[in-house]
């Protein structure tokens, strides 16, 4: 099973902290790293991403492997610039006070049941 | 013969904040030719990873990208200071990022080794003092 941006947020498990221009995106998996090259190559296109990296470069890197969505776990903040180049970059920022694996397990069950 | 489209990049030396700009243009043009989203995706990744290089390990540079019906030909040229061992920089984990990119998510040694898996060719010229210029194709 899969589900789409629009419901995720739908969901209200995270905070909205951008929402991006393509809600209708599938979600068909979960990715966790804060290494930006680790997850570069190995994040799958139409993944969430959870990671704590919260700066420029997690948008740049969202953009370009082609995830469907960041997830800042354990209560990170995205700084101005990133909050900038995502709404720039069109791509949906969430956030949780949960650690990264509960932030994906969460993800997890509303893909799998 | 179809034209070949060339790009031209200037990349500015330490800006990580504009870095990844020069990848995220080729990714909107290359969609707007017409390129598969698969195609799109390993340029994207692998131009991304030298830009990015290119701004913590050398001194910036210049990106040239030229787009065939049959190939993305991507040229990254920087004037720093060269790679002393090829063949242990692409190994996946070996890194010199200093501590300030570190922290910013960089160093992971994976880099090279994506710009490898992601195009099907692949060349490193490099100097001592003069410069690296790495050339990588990915086939359409
Ligand atoms: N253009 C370059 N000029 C000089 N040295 C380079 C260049 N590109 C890479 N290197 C050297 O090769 C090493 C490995 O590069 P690679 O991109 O694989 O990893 P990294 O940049 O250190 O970390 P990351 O995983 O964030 O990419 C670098 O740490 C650096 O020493
Ligand atoms: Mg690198």
């Amino acid at each position: 099973m899969t589900m789409t941006v629009e419901e995720l947020i739908g969901k209200e498990l995270f905070k909205v902290v951008a929402e991006g221009d393509d809600l209708s995106r599938q979600v068909t998996g979960i990715f966790c790293c804060d290494l930006l090259s680790v997850a570069m190559g190995r994040a799958p296109s139409d993944s969430a991403w959870v990671t704590v990296m919260g700066n420029v470069n997690t948008i740049a890197v969202a953009t370009l492997a082609d995830v469907s969505c960041v997830i800042l776990a354990e209560g990170a903040q995205a700084d101005e610039m990133c909050l900038a180049r995502a709404r720039q970059q069109g791509v949906t920022l969430l956030a949780t006070e949960e650690p990264v694996f509960e932030a994906a397990l969460r993800v997890h069950e509303l893909i799998h049941g | 013969m179809a034209d070949v489209i060339a790009l031209t990049y200037e990349i500015s030396p330490d800006d990580f904040t504009r870095a990844g700009e020069a990848s995220s243009d080729v990714k909107s043009k290359l969609k707007q030719v017409g390129v598969s989203p698969a195609a799109i995706r390993k340029v994207a990744i692998a131009m991304y990873e030298g830009e990015i290089n290119m701004v913590i390990h050398a001194e910036g540079g210049k990106i040239t990208v030229e787009i065939s019906p049959t190939e993305i030909k991507m040229i990254l040229a920087d004037k720093g200071p060269g790679i002393p061992d090829i063949d242990r920089a692409m190994q996946a984990g070996w890194s010199t990022a200093p501590d300030e990119v570190r922290s910013l998510g960089f160093g992971a040694g994976m880099g090279l080794p994506n710009m490898k898996k992601y195009t099907d060719e692949m060349n490193i010229e490099t100097t001592l003092g003069v410069g690296t210029t790495i050339t990588m194709i990915v086939k359409l």
